[in-house]
């Protein structure tokens, strides 16, 4: 069943990136719409397996590489939604889709099995700390996406040939608008991540933090977008100085999640 | 000298007081903060020269990377953040206290033509009952407004969640009142590792950091241990039964009291975490001419010297020898044996079948008698500065959910009569905030 459901979201995952990259060919509403129809279903089925895969295991699927990379399609699809109804830009689905759908096929190559938790996972903190994260990572996935698509608008503009792809997309106030939304979103959240990890570590290991590499990674990322914001609301680091940032944060980001579980040792060695 | 002088002090100040400053920190900071991530931090010098050349472990050790998180210039980068961020406020603080509490209660022409949102209008009556109106619009669809007379014409101002200007502030006080936090905690707490053995108790441990043995002022006994498998083998949960004692009686309440993974025992600003455990397993030894049996207690991995010299270290044990060896059941250690004169042998030994060692052949006959005793291996932390710390993540909370999610909304009306001028602004979100300002000049206008 959970198998299926798995394999049925990719699908709608797969179908939804193409046509998504259809619109970027072919920008007429109604793709975009089919588009927007497709992720929110795939969004749904895949917010259903999680749920059944939360009731097999008895905890929060996000304890293996195959668990961990699905919850950041899934958060990343979600929280890409409620940008999409909130600045109508189908066009940003073009740049972040396909992310998730690469997340979704990462995940399918790992073992499915439910893994027993290690005791030391065993805490509510695992739910709340760890949706906090990812709901945060994946608003920065779309400060990359915004960025991405700064840099093309701008190189159009800069070239002054402005082709067929400088009418798709919006205009450089609006990438930099998305860019900025998702920082005064993503920022919080990856502060109220790292507070409920320390009282977390405070009750498992005895320590609040114990510059353990995962901790220093988080703590590296939140300098970096702390420095993006103070850089944004005083000293003017608008627009291409930002979108730049938001593209190294969220590189920075991408290895504090996977990169130091893979590379480097530590106590959150757990997937 | 007094003007060279005093532009000094403003140069200095001016160089604390610049966001440019926060800027380089927070990167600095981020950028140093990976050293610590790629080399191994605090582990024995033995380790490190497995790793690196003498040479650049004295480099590294010169320029404190083997504890580089309280090496002195990575603390001085965060005493020069803390001193940026005091600075900062102090200098941007009173102009943002005026502006909530001495709002603008007046929009003058300037003020007009600095607001991006602006509406302009003609409504039938005079100034007075235009007042009257608006004042009772305002009230019920955005704040109760505050009313001026300049010359004929009425002021209305109106604003809400005006305090969220400060929560930059409470931020950058949260983070120095977590710094001091840590402070209190690295002065004055400790941290260390105990290990208990069933039936024992410990009254001392020894700080990681400094290396001083810290009295814990009573004891504290391990009854019991447990540990239960998922059936993969897999530790599903290990929980120890504790007891403190004072002065040799039991606490109230603190007897057997069971700990896991997650739920720490404290007792006296000192907390107990449930962090490993192992087992001391028996072994016995014969001479083959015979002889009295000598008894040997031993834990996983640890040496333990037998009379008449040399070593034993149980290597490896196993809850059920089958799966390695088909047709022997039971449980089973591996034992190496080191002799005086340093020649090393293996053994297996099985519960079930005491006279397997016979065939070895070897001057000593050894036996397996199974597991005695677990013993429980808990971290040791005394941290007075936990609850400041705390108290700075809650402020932080806090001050983030203000200074992010709201913003200090601003209206102001000029009536006189028959004409109604509305202006509107934001500290934060002004997209998010026009529609709201439109709606309400719309709703104005059918008034």
């Amino acid at each position: 069943m959970n198998a299926l459901l798995f394999k049925i979201t990719i699908g709608f995952y797969f179908i939804a990136t193409v046509m998504y990259l259809v619109y970027l060919l072919k920008p007429r509403d109604l793709v975009g719409r089919l588009s927007h129809w497709l992720i929110s279903s795939g969004f749904v089925l895949h917010l259903v397996f999680t749920a059944f895969r939360y009731h097999e295991a008895g905890y929060t699927p996000i304890t293996n590489l195959h668990e961990a990379l699905s919850f950041f399609a899934l958060a990343i699809v979600g929280v890409f939604i409620a940008f999409e109804r909130k600045y109508h830009i189908f066009i940003l689905g073009s740049f972040v889709i396909p992310l998730a759908l690469l997340l979704m096929a990462a995940s399918s190559t790992f073992p499915s099995a439910v893994v027993p938790l290690n005791p030391a996972l065993k805490s509510q903190w695992l739910l709340v700390h760890t949706t906090l994260a990812f709901i945060s990572y994946a608003t920065f996935a779309i400060a990359f996406g915004a960025g991405i698509m700064y840099l093309i608008q701008e190189h159009f503009l800069k070239s002054k040939r402005l082709g067929a792809m400088y009418h798709k997309l919006p205009s450089l106030d609006t990438l930099d608008e998305i860019n900025y939304r998702s920082l005064t979103f993503g920022f919080p959240l990856l502060t109220f991540a790292i507070i409920t990890g320390a009282i977390w570590a405070e009750t498992a290991w005895g320590t609040y933090w114990s510059w353990d590499p995962k901790e220093t990674w988080s703590l590296i990322t939140w300098f970096v977008y702390a420095a993006l914001i103070h850089g944004r609301l005083t000293t003017g680091w608008r627009g291409r100085k930002a979108a730049i940032l938001a593209i190294i944060g969220f590189f920075i980001l991408l290895f504090t999640f996977l990169g130091v579980n893979l590379l480097l040792k530590g106590l959150h060695s757990y997937i | 000298m007094t003007t060279h002088k005093r532009s000094f002090t403003t140069a200095l100040w001016d160089f604390f007081c610049s966001l440019k400053l926060s800027i380089s920190l927070l990167i600095g900071l981020a950028l140093t903060s990976i050293i610590g991530t790629i080399i191994k931090q605090n582990a024995s010098m033995d380790e490190y020269q497995h790793y690196y050349s003498d040479s650049t472990i004295r480099i590294f050790n010169s320029l404190g990377f083997f504890d580089m998180y309280h090496s002195w210039w990575f603390i001085l980068l965060l005493y020069l953040l803390t001193v940026n961020l005091v600075a900062c406020s102090i200098k941007r603080l009173p102009r943002v206290w005026k502006m909530i509490a001495e709002p603008t209660l007046v929009m003058d022409e300037g003020l007009e033509k600095s607001l991006s949102l602006t509406h302009e209008f003609k409504l039938a009556g005079d100034a007075a009952t235009l007042r009257d109106k608006l004042t009772a619009f305002l009230s019920q669809e955005f704040a109760p407004p505050v009313i001026t007379e300049v010359d004929g014409e009425y002021h209305l101002f109106a604003q809400k969640a005006r305090w969220c200007r400060l929560g930059v502030y409470v931020v950058h006080l949260s983070i120095i009142i977590i710094f001091i936090g840590a402070i209190i905690g690295s002065t004055f707490g400790a941290k260390g590792f105990v290990q208990i053995t069933e039936g024992q108790s410990v009254g001392s441990f020894v700080d990681r950091y400094t290396g001083k043995t810290v009295d814990l002022g009573y004891t504290l006994a391990l009854r019991q241990f447990e540990v239960e498998y998922y059936p993969s083998g897999a530790p599903k949960e290990y929980r120890s039964f504790l007891t403190v004692l004072e002065n040799g009686q039991p606490v109230p309440g603190l007897i057997d009291r069971k700990i896991i993974v997650n739920d720490p025992l404290t007792y006296k600003g000192i907390t107990f975490y449930q962090s490993s455990y192992g087992t001391i397993h028996q072994l016995t030894m014969r001479d083959r001419k015979g002889g009295a049996p000598y008894k040997i207690e031993a834990a996983d991995k640890e040496p333990v010297s037998l009379p008449g010299g040399g070593f034993a270290v149980i290597a490896e044990s196993v809850p059920d020898v089958s799966p390695y060896m088909p047709g022997f059941t039971g449980p089973a250690v591996k034992v190496v044996l080191e002799e005086r004169n340093g020649t090393q042998q293996s053994l297996i030994l099985l519960q079930n079948n005491p006279q397997f060692d016979l065939q070895r052949g070897g001057a000593q006959i050894f036996t397996y008698d199974g597991k005695t005793k677990y013993f429980t291996g808990l971290q040791v932390a005394k941290d007075p500065g936990v609850w400041v710390v705390w108290l700075g993540c809650a402020l932080m909370v806090i001050g983030i959910c203000m200074a992010f999610f709201m913003s200090h909304r601003r209206v102001w009306a000029r009536i006189s009569k028959g004409q109604v001028v509305l202006g509107g602004t934001a500290s934060k979100n002004q997209p998010g905030f026009q529609l709201h300002f439109d709606e309400l000049a719309d709703k104005l206008k059918k008034l």
